[in-house]
């Protein structure tokens, strides 16, 4: 099967410019009541479009921390977007060019990573560009409606909208794990993990990036070695 | 000590997490097919969104009890397999409901 629709691609990444349209809100207050300027603010998230890495940014900018620092926790906290590139490369379609390519790594974020992963077989670029369009629109936007309004809103909206991307996760993750066994242990295992390193002691102080790309590549890897995916899904993976 | 420029603070962060996705996806033309590695990649994204999902998600809203029910809709929804925007949408809206009623009690 290919998928190479630009309209599929613009349906598919509309549940993620609402999910973004709120988080990138979010951030947009926080950047804003941390001291960043209203046009500071929008130019990170469309610079960055990574929502982790951008909070991690923006009180090492405030509290005027040095280049390495910030250099650093970007490194760390997004580096699970190399093993994310690294995944979408054996994804893309012959039509994809070199071009295509770096302008799709700069919105490969992890909800449009997932769901160009969860797509069956090669992805194309039609496909990507639509997919990648709106949500990066809904997370400039969402930013710089965030920094310019977000005391207006009632906190009850602003706490609701909060669980938006949490939501979009879950709906990613979880029809893949009812139909196989492994995918939904290897779940299990990641979670095991991700808990063990929130709340024992001496693990809690782990830096997050570390923490994902730690608890993700240990779990995919021990189901990778006992449960390896079939040599004919890897075909029509390929086809 | 000179003060750093924003232009340069933005530069610096855009570039490390520009640099990081783009140069494997440039670089890494030739489909795998060793099967470790193969499954590796296939179960890497789900363990991802699964790590930033829990135990996150009980701390994005305003307490544990509503975040605890609009995660309780989301595995439900999804489990009937429901699309993106539906999940995404309907746990915000329980959760909004769920803070609504904890503030009459």
């Amino acid at each position: 099967m290919k998928n190479n629709s630009f309209l599929k691609g613009i349906t598919d990444g509309l549940p993620i410019c609402l999910g973004y349209l709120s988080v990138s809100f979010a951030f947009g207050i926080f950047a804003t009541e941390s001291g960043m300027t209203l046009l500071q603010t929008l130019l990170i998230s469309m610079t960055n479009v990574t929502s982790a890495g951008q909070l991690a940014a923006v009180p090492i900018m405030a509290a005027g921390g040095s280049l390495a620092e910030l250099a650093l926790a970007q490194l760390v906290i997004n580096l699970r977007y190399a093993l994310m590139s690294v995944s979408l490369s054996q994804k893309l379609d012959k039509n994809v060019s070199l071009f295509d390519r770096f302008v799709i790594a700069f919105v490969n974020t992890d909800e449009v990573f997932a769901v160009a992963a969860g797509k069956e077989g090669a992805v194309g670029k039609r496909f990507l560009y639509g997919l990648i369009l709106t949500p990066y629109l809904g997370w400039s936007l969402g930013t710089l409606i965030g920094a310019g309004a977000g005391q207006i809103l009632p906190t009850a909206v602003t706490s609701a909208l909060g669980i938006a991307i949490y939501g979009m996760f879950i709906a990613i993750v979880i029809p893949p794990a009812k139909k196989s066994r492994a995918t939904a242990l290897c779940v299990l295992a990641a979670i095991a993990l991700s808990c063990a390193f929130s709340y024992i002691p001496g693990l809690n102080q782990i830096p997050g990036g570390f923490t994902v790309i730690i608890c993700a590549v240990l779990a995919s890897a021990l189901f990778a070695a006992l449960s390896p995916i079939s040599i004919a899904e890897e075909d029509e993976n390929n086809a | 000590m000179r003060e750093i420029p924003f232009w340069l603070y933005l530069l610096v962060c855009a570039g490390v997490t520009y640099l990081i996705r783009m140069l494997p996806l440039v670089l890494m033309k030739k489909k795998i097919k060793n099967r470790f590695l193969l499954s590796f990649l296939y179960y890497m994204p789900y363990a991802v969104l699964s790590v930033m999902t829990i135990p996150a998600i009980f701390s994005s809203t305003a307490n544990m009890v509503s975040a605890a029910i609009g995660f309780v809709v989301a595995v439900i929804l999804a489990y009937f397999e429901k699309s993106l925007v539906q999940v995404a949408a309907l746990s915000c809206v329980a959760v909004f409901i769920a803070e609504y009623v904890m503030k009459l009690l």
